[in-house]
């Protein structure tokens, strides 16, 4: 098992991990920086002092109430179904390519492609904003043409590694695809 | 990518191998081998003493009833300690007895996670060394599960061979392999598997004991359905006026809608496929929950005499929206918004509509002793479902609201007949004509005379237009509010219809049932030894269970776009807005 640490498009700091467990199973995962104690305390405070503030010009305590479920609904929603914690890619040379992205309330989100219907994982360029990114995708065979691609999957969306980190993954998923068209 | 036989690569071997006989004794493997995906499905072992003259036997006939090519794989062995020689001869021979290409050999020790597997070929045909990979899998799970392939999938089940998804291949072999499983471990015959079930088949004597009562039911039900429909059907209720207001109302098509459903449901056929069988399930919940919401709802409104409060406060209503009207009427009859209207014109039609609801009025008086008995005996069938009443709802609504209709229809059709008649001389105005022969405006030549009363006729309908106009307005508005609210309660009669809850409470609590694929985990790992992997059923998102298998309805979506709606209203043409499917286009 290696583990590196690059950065994100944005700037902060990523960790990859690789594992190896076979000659065709690979293993790699992104993990993004956790929830800053400091980031949720703010938008805490600031919410509240809001509605304090509301509260002393109507004078009503439905205000604070309200704010209370507010940020705990939101809290709840924010971690559950938000919060990426950590995006994992398995590769298995002859069944297919899983990915998984859990969430920092325990979720995880699970989808299983098969060999079969892969044709290639490249990496991509692609139009954020105002700058330029790479990202890794997969493409989808398109069952009816066979040199046509159906559908472009991409990979790590949300923890958004740079070029570098990108290559290795690239490297080391090719060498799997390469064994199954030998 | 096909995979030719002429080139080899590096050859993997998938063994997907059930959970539950990961702790069985020693034995022989049965299962399904699939050789465009070099994997090999084992359904269950087979333990020691058996003849192998009745294993060859009972394999065939088990091939026969389920269609599915099942075979000796290999062999299983769970020792206490390292590899006997003698075993090994053994199971060499053993190999020879029941040739299978490859033959698969698993090793367990016990109380070890690891296994060893060695595949023996007759005919090597790579000199390289094969890997192997082990696949676990809940055999309960995958064989009461259900693929969902999602659309790529679904196109490319067409291709045979490998293109097939692998994993659809494998849920079909265990779940058409449930003769297999019926036998446990202590029958009395002469092969003893182990598979999920080897400890005997589970049952419930509540779904045993539903089964049982369900056939005289249905057959209750189709005799009392078919009553109902011949009644439905008979030649009395054909006649024009009882046709006309049957198919107006909503409550009609609800009930003839919910007749269809039991008819489905109490029909002797079995389900052939797992759709069918999900759609029948979804129905009987769906009658199920709407009977009780029914039911709760006429036990809240039989409660404390709230029929009477209703009928009491009907009549008042109805007097309050007959006053506001008038109120309307008597505004638009002087000086609406700062407008100057033609008086003429306006009091000739001021007094017709307040005429009208007069009338009205004076009806709804003669029938106010009967309310509260009709209102009770009408609430009476809330108990056949909520939707029924709401359909009711929604009839009573319109039967309340019957004189706007008509003042809407009134409206329109002066307002219709004006923009006409505009249209029409504003062409004579210019010299021109429509030609109906040709379908366009041509020019023509006037005669004087025909000039004079054109032009006459169209400055005094130009000069009356923004009276008629102003009236249309007012009572399309009303219309349309009307119109808005049936078409809210229709929505929600359509939702409770649609929904299929059965399906919901499925993926709720035996989520393994409804699969849109599958997702893998890597157990722990050996060097040198096999790769071993756990499968588990990746469940379906809510979203997409409400998607496959929502209930046909006769949906009421809007007939119009926004841009065809906004141009019948300004011409004037009588707009009705919910289409129900099925009804013949106007």
């Amino acid at each position: 098992m290696e583990e590196g640490v690059y950065r994100a498009v944005s700037g902060g700091r990523i960790a990859l991990q690789r594992r190896q467990y076979s000659a065709s199973c690979r293993e790699f995962s992104v993990r993004c920086p956790r929830l800053q104690l400091r980031s949720l305390s703010a938008a805490t405070c600031s919410v509240w002092l809001a509605a304090y503030g509301l509260f002393v010009l109507s004078q009503n305590s439905m205000v604070l109430s309200a704010a209370i479920f507010i940020t705990l609904i939101g809290l709840i929603v924010y971690l559950h179904f938000v919060k990426i914690d950590q995006e994992s890619l398995l590769i298995i040379g002859s069944l297919g390519i899983q990915m998984t992205s859990s969430y920092a309330s325990g979720k995880e989100n699970t989808t299983f492609i098969e060999m079969s219907q892969v044709k290639d994982v490249v990496i991509n360029e692609a139009i954020y904003m105002q700058k330029v990114i790479y990202y890794l995708c997969i493409l989808l065979q398109d069952p009816r043409e066979p040199h046509g691609v159906s559908e472009v999957v991409p990979l790590f969306q949300s923890s958004k590694p740079r070029l570098d980190c990108l290559v290795e993954v690239y490297r080391s998923c090719q060498e799997i695809l390469e064994q199954r068209k030998t | 990518q096909v995979l030719h036989s002429s080139r080899i690569a590096i050859m993997v071997l998938k063994v997907f191998f059930p959970s539950c006989c990961a702790t069985a004794e020693s034995g022989l493997l049965i299962g399904r081998w699939i050789p465009e995906q070099n994997s090999a499905v084992v359904l269950a072992v087979v333990h020691f003493p058996f003849i192998p003259g009745q294993v060859k036997q009972y394999l065939s006939e088990v091939q026969r009833v389920t269609q599915v090519n099942m075979c000796v794989l290999g062999s299983w062995s769970n020792t206490k300690q390292e590899k006997e020689e003698g075993l090994d001869k053994f199971l060499e021979d053993l190999s020879t007895i029941f040739s299978h290409e490859p033959w698969i050999q698993l090793n367990k020790e016990r109380d070890s996670k690891v296994w060893s597997c060695c595949i023996f070929k007759k005919y090597p045909s790579s000199p390289k060394e094969d890997e192997f990979i082990l696949v676990y899998y809940d055999q309960r799970k995958v064989m009461l599960s259900q693929l969902h392939p999602t659309d790529n999938l679904t196109a490319s089940a067409d291709h045979k061979g490998n293109d097939a998804s692998k994993l659809g291949a494998v849920f079909d072999t265990v779940s058409k392999s449930k003769v297999l499983f019926m036998i446990d471990r202590y029958d009395d015959g002469p092969i003893k598997l182990t598979h999920w079930q080897s400890e005997g088949v589970e049952a419930s004597i509540i779904v045993e004991l539903l089964k049982q009562a369900s056939v005289p039911v249905c057959m209750l039900l189709t005799f009392l359905l078919s009553l109902v429909s011949s009644v439905c059907k008979s030649r009395v209720l054909k006649f024009w006026p009882l046709s006309f207001i049957w198919s107006k109302l909503s409550t009609c098509e609800q009930l003839g809608h919910r007749l269809e459903h039991l008819q489905i449901i109490s029909s002797n056929r079995k389900a052939q496929n797992q759709t069918q069988l999900m759609r029948k399930a979804n129905i009987f919940v769906s009658l199920l929950i709407d009977m009780a919401l029914g039911i709760l709802l006429m036990s809240w409104l039989y409660r404390e005499n709230r029929i009477g409060q209703l009928a009491d406060t009907l009549i008042p209503v109805a007097d309050h929206i007959a006053k506001e009207l008038q109120d309307l009427l008597q505004w638009l009859m002087g000086v609406p918004a700062g407008l100057k209207m033609n008086w003429a014109l306006d009091q000739v039609l001021g007094r017709f509509f307040l005429y009208h609801i007069h009338l009205w009025i004076s009806y709804i008086h003669l029938m106010s002793p009967f309310i509260e008995m009709i209102l009770w005996y009408v609430g009476l069938s809330a108990c056949l479902g909520l939707t029924v009443a709401l359909s009711i709802l929604s009839d009573i609504i319109a039967l309340l609201t019957f004189h706007i209709y008509c003042f809407y229809v009134y409206g329109a059709r002066l307002y219709c007949l004006k923009i006409y008649g505009l249209s029409s001389l504003w062409r004579l105005f210019r010299g021109k004509k429509w030609n109906v022969l040709r379908q366009r405006v041509d020019s023509c030549s006037y005669d004087l005379d025909q000039l004079f009363i054109g032009t006459l006729l169209f400055t005094i309908l130009l000069f009356l237009l923004p009276t008629t106009a102003l009236y249309y307005l007012v009572f399309t508005l009303l219309r349309l509010l009307v119109v808005v609210v049936q078409g809210l309660i229709h929505l929600l009669v359509d939702l409770i219809d649609s929904l299929p809850l059965y399906s919901v409470i499925l993926r709720l609590c035996r989520s393994y049932r409804l699969a849109a694929g599958v997702k893998f985990r890597v157990l722990e790992q050996k060097a040198g030894k096999p790769l071993r992997l756990l499968m588990q059923i990746n469940p379906l998102s809510y979203g997409s269970v409400v998607q496959t298998y929502r209930l046909p309805t006769y949906a009421c979506y809007p007939k119009d776009s926004w841009s065809s709606l906004c141009k019948k209203l300004f011409v004037g043409e009588l707009i009705y807005p919910w289409k129900h499917k099925g009804e013949k286009q106007d």
